[in-house]
């Protein structure tokens, strides 16, 4: 069985709200050290035991579905059976 | 990073130096002798960095150049009115509603962004609207939304519209504004070219009005609020500095506006409470043209000049370079112009709200805007070089070749239902059709209450607002617009337009008294556009002048089209009515059980551009409604006498779909069902389904049916009895024809937009 | 002396001022609280108005959690002091562990704004006592991530004590067990996603039944919890 995980990040020049408001809070926990946050996506993909081209699909299920490739990349890993 | 970090930066020593280094000026949309002009005012050539300021001023966008010479007519043509505080030209118009209240109101577009982004297009469409009414010193109270889509079943539809209503709403309901209401339309015309119009409105007392002058020598330029990253850097500083850089790949690729409505509702907190401490002399937001537009149009509306230290702009990204931070358009940022005395307690009320100020610059008499860059002169200009001096442009314009052939197709010769049967089921189909179906699955996305103020929303003709709580003063908005009507014939498609959004809001009892436009066009190269935008902005002047309510801002898109397919010409007419006690605003409904319904107007045969004729044959042609301005005032007297009293119980304006929708909506949004005769004689198709304007359909109660009459006999306003409420009467009972129960127009009429979109 | 009941402005806050018109028609006194402020000014009961504090950043009301006047507002809450919580007031009360239970994402993944019906299910709350079991009222539901959700040990236990404080008729959200809003152990801290502080004016809300709620906290004030 293949086991997928496809991180979602916005792309660099996005502004992150999220992050930048995680970041804003920080220093109420007393960390002070921190230069930037961002926040993503993390998506796990389990395919059929006998699943063909599974990084290619992956790739399509990211490219289409997963991430809107105007504000956002991705990354695709394969983790071993 | 492919642009090398040790190349000089382009300064105005450098430009002196190389007169004739070539620039990249067709490439930034500026003609050849629009460069030249700049050399001329400059005296050389321009940097880097000035080039982008002026193809970015003198953009269509920005300098209105096409538009310009028409838009006059508002100004020529507006009424005088005491009401007036603040009009065109400003980031918004600003009218008195009583001696101590003003409000500021204003649509515009955000359509291209939304059809490449929808999410955030319309997001930051709406971001964009709320900080014009900021910029005049209002607190925003509320947001409306005009949207039109390309066909339902058509598959990108259902990528573009979720994500518009997704963005207003996340947007809106974030920043904490109640949407009172608005329109969606569907139009193969729209496919490729979604019209996202968003208007915003905002109270204030009269005496807290701001100004965008940037006067004082000595005075701080303050930047407030989020950081300057890429964002929707339009590939204009790139291009700039194109030649300047061998390798033309990487980053060129433009960037989407991310909005933050978080940052936003601080900006509107902090700068209410500089405003109220007046510690503000000049404000100005940050728009589509960013820095360049806020600095140059402070900087030219003041009476000296300014310098700014560019790399005091705090920033998200690392590596932009001075063209690149004058072009962002990064959202939530507000340009402030503060006496120096005062700016370290604007700096410290920032702070306590969480948000970022910093002073970038000061105000001089020098009469240029200077920019710096690490201590490098980058800009130097006079500032109404590019606010106030761009080129004008009298474009051809003459009528379309196809009007007189559409003209005499007529949907008057279409065939039509002829059994009750069929008319039944006519009713229903037009009740079920993406234009009139039922809206809540978009405008649920919407918070209506926040502030405890909205006294009417969606699905109401018009959203009323409360602005003091005391006194019950309030306001009522619509916006309308009808493409089909203005494809048809521009100049009276546009006074249909306006003529609805006034009954709209005389609908519910107010007394309109001001108007905001948003003009969506295709290209204004296309001489027929051209014709199609004069005649419209000559209809809603006429209009507006016959009305005598003034024009008081709005907004121009062109080039909303594919290829060589234009849009329909749609102008979106937004009237604002004031109400001495939104207590007595009118509702929409079928009021008590025996209330008299009856239909105020005259309805002739007018079927071109219906709604009918588009759901069932697919057919637009022939002339539209006629428009009898006189009519609509009267009308609106009338209703707005009768506003409160206890001889109307409620009233809905008569639009697309006619009659037949009225009634179906009515019945829908009540408990009670409706027992209609047809006045002897009419042909029961005509009168359910024709559009013609100038129509209101009435509730009035038991016993004050006389009353009604004799005040609309003395106005010379045709009236007709159509039947009775009944709580014991199920949908729809059309006496002699047909029965439809509440069940059956509901099931039509419900829950049509999820399931069409494939929910 | 009139009840005086603090309502907290976060960044972000939104229906602050609309809370502070409910307490004010209801006949208390509302009280401006900042969350930066580690003080409450001796109020008599604490309000955490609804709104996107902090841009709803991570979690609804997980930043908020963080803030100066939440230690305070925990502080007070534990010695008995009423505290109410709507929508993202709500979200904060349970991040903060002062309630159990998380809100999510609607069921169906959309933000909606409707008039909620809801059961009052109890009148053993500091914000309930005027109310009857089994009064149905109508407060508007306009939220994103309104679902309620705990294990069901937990709903076992809330059900069990009586803590269950509103139950949706329709359910809007795909709640668990139709949870519009739950109370501690006290009865003195109560969340709740529907806004009755929009429903306290017939010409602006569905209904006037929100009034009933600070009406409760007043009685409460004067007489202690019913038990």
């Amino acid at each position: 069985m293949a086991r997928v995980v496809v991180d979602v990040m916005l792309k660099s020049e996005i502004l992150d709200p999220q992050g930048e408001a995680v970041l804003g809070a920080l220093p109420r926990l007393g960390v002070n050290d921190v230069a930037s946050v961002r926040i993503g996506k993390r998506v796990e993909i389990e395919f059929d035991q006998n699943a063909q081209n599974v990084e290619e699909q992956s790739r399509v299920i990211a490219d289409q579905l997963l991430a809107n490739p105007v504000i956002e990349s991705f990354t695709v890993s394969i983790e071993a059976a | 990073m492919t642009r090398d970090l040790n190349v000089a930066v382009d300064t105005v020593g450098v430009a002196d130096a190389t007169p004739d280094e070539k620039q990249p000026w067709a490439e930034l949309g500026l003609k050849e002798d629009e460069y030249q002009r700049i050399r001329e005012v400059l005296g050389r050539r321009p940097t880097q960095s000035e080039l982008a300021m002026y193809s970015i001023m003198w953009s269509e966008h920005c300098s209105y150049k096409s538009s310009k010479v028409h838009l006059r007519q508002f100004g020529e043509k507006n009424p005088r009115t005491p009401r007036l505080l603040a009009g065109i030209g400003e980031n918004a118009g600003v009218v008195a509603i009583d001696d101590h209240i003003a409000v500021t109101f204003k649509v515009e577009s955000h359509n291209h962004p939304s059809y490449v982004e929808p999410k955030q297009g319309a997001a930051t469409g709406v971001g964009g609207i709320i900080r014009d009414i900021i910029a005049m010193g209002a607190r925003p109270i509320a947001v409306m939304d005009s949207l039109r889509f390309g066909a339902i079943d058509h598959p990108d539809t259902a990528r573009v519209l979720p994500g518009v209503v997704d963005g207003i709403g996340h947007y809106g309901n974030c920043v904490g504004l109640p949407n009172i209401g608005g329109e969606t339309y569907f139009d193969p015309c729209y496919q490729g070219n979604p019209l996202v119009n968003a208007l915003s409105v905002g109270v204030m007392p009269r005496s807290r009005l701001q100004s965008m002058q940037a006067s004082g020598t000595g005075n701080i330029v303050i930047l407030l609020g989020a950081k300057t990253g890429r964002d929707g850097i339009g590939g204009v500083s790139v291009l700039a500095s194109a030649t300047f850089s061998e390798s033309g790949e990487g980053d060129a690729r433009p960037s989407v506006q991310v909005g933050d409505p978080f940052t936003e509702k601080l900006l509107i907190e902090v700068c209410l409470e500089l405003f109220d401490a007046g510690l503000v002399v000049g404000v100005q937001d940050l728009g589509g043209a960013g820095l360049t537009c806020a600095l140059s149009e402070t900087a030219a509306a003041g009476d000296g000049g300014m310098h700014v230290d560019l790399e005091l702009v705090p920033l998200r990204a690392e590596g932009m370079e001075p063209q690149d931070i004058l072009a962002s358009e990064s959202q939530e940022r507000m340009l402030l112009i503060v006496d120096p005395a005062k700016a370290e307690e604007v700096l410290a009320r920032s702070r306590r709200w969480g948000l970022l100020a910093t002073a970038i610059g000061t105000v001089t008499g020098t009469g240029r805007l200077v920019v710096d860059f690490h201590g490098q002169t980058v800009v130097d200009v006079p500032p109404k070089s590019l606010a106030d001096e761009g080129p004008v442009y009298n474009r051809p314009f003459t009528e379309p070749n196809d009007l007189g052939l559409i003209a005499v197709d007529r949907a008057e010769t279409l065939p039509r239902p002829a059994t009750d049967e069929e008319i039944r089921q006519t009713v229903l189909d037009m009740a079920a059709s993406p234009n009139l179906c039922d809206k809540s699955w978009i405008t649920e996305q919407y918070d209506s209450s926040v502030f405890g103020n909205t006294v009417l929303g969606a699905p109401h003709d018009a959203g009323v607002i409360r602005l003091d709580e005391r006194t019950g003063v309030g306001i009522a908005i619509s916006l309308d617009g009808n493409g089909r009507f203005a494809r048809l014939d521009p100049y009276h498609g546009a006074q249909l337009a306006l003529a609805e959004a006034y009954r709209n809001v005389a609908v519910t009892g107010a007394t309109p008294i001001a108007v905001s436009d948003c003009l969506n066009f295709g290209s204004p190269e296309d001489p027929h556009v051209m014709w199609q935008f004069e005649r419209a902005v000559t209809g809603i002047a006429d209009g507006c002048q016959k009305l005598g309510i003034p024009v008081t801002g709005g907004n121009v898109s062109f080039y909303n089209q594919t290829g060589r397919e234009a849009i329909h010409p749609t102008p979106v007419i937004g009237v604002l009515g004031v109400i001495d006690d939104v207590a007595r605003r009118i509702p929409l409904g079928l009021g008590r059980t025996g209330d008299t319904i009856a239909l105020i107007g005259t309805t002739l045969e007018e079927l071109s551009g219906s709604e009918w004729a588009q759901v069932k044959h697919g057919h637009l042609g022939g002339v539209p409604p006629k428009v009898d301005l006189d009519h609509e005032m009267k009308l609106a007297e009338l209703l707005g006498r009768l506003a409160g009293t206890e001889q109307l119980a409620a009233a809905h304006d008569l639009s697309e779909g006619g009659l037949a929708q009225a009634l179906v909506e009515a019945i829908c949004h009540s408990g009670l069902g409706a027992q209609i005769l047809l006045p002897e004689g009419a042909d029961p198709f005509t009168y359910l389904f024709s559009e013609s304007s100038g129509r209101v359909l009435v509730v009035i109660p038991r016993g004050q049916e006389l009353a009604v009459r004799t005040a609309c006999e003395q106005r010379g306003l045709p009236i007709t009895p159509l039947g009775v409420t009944d709580a014991n009467t199920d949908g729809l009972h059309l006496r002699d024809h047909f029965d439809l129960t509440r069940g059956d127009l509901e099931a039509a009429w419900k829950g049509r937009i999820g399931s069409r979109l494939g929910e | 002396m009139t009840a005086r009941i603090g309502i907290v402005t976060f960044p972000g806050s939104l229906d602050d001022r609309d809370a502070a018109r409910a307490v004010h028609l209801a006949g208390a006194e509302p009280v401006a609280l900042w969350h930066d402020d580690a003080q409450i000014h001796g109020v008599d009961g604490v309000w955490l108005p609804g709104g996107f504090s902090y841009g709803d950043a991570l979690r609804c009301g997980a930043i908020a959690r963080f803030s100066q006047v939440m230690d305070t507002v925990k502080a007070a809450a534990g010695q008995g002091m009423p505290v109410i919580g709507v929508c993202n007031g709500f979200q904060m009360l349970c991040e903060s562990h002062l309630l159990p239970g998380a809100l999510v994402r609607n069921a169906h993944l959309r933000y909606r704004n409707r008039p909620a019906r809801l059961r009052v299910e109890t009148d053993r709350t500091a914000w309930t006592r005027l109310y009857e079991p089994g009064n149905e009222v109508v407060f508007p539901a306009k939220h994103g991530e309104g679902r309620y959700v705990a294990d069901e040990a937990v709903l076992d236990r809330l059900e069990g004590e009586g803590r269950v404080v509103f139950r949706y008729l329709d359910n809007p959200n795909g709640s668990m067990r139709d949870i519009a809003g739950v109370t501690n152990e006290a009865g003195n801290v109560v969340g709740l996603m529907p806004h009755p502080e929009h429903a306290v004016e017939a010409l602006t809300g569905p209904s006037t039944d929100g009034l009933g709620i600070v009406a409760s906290v007043l009685a409460h004030l004067s007489e202690g919890v019913r038990r």
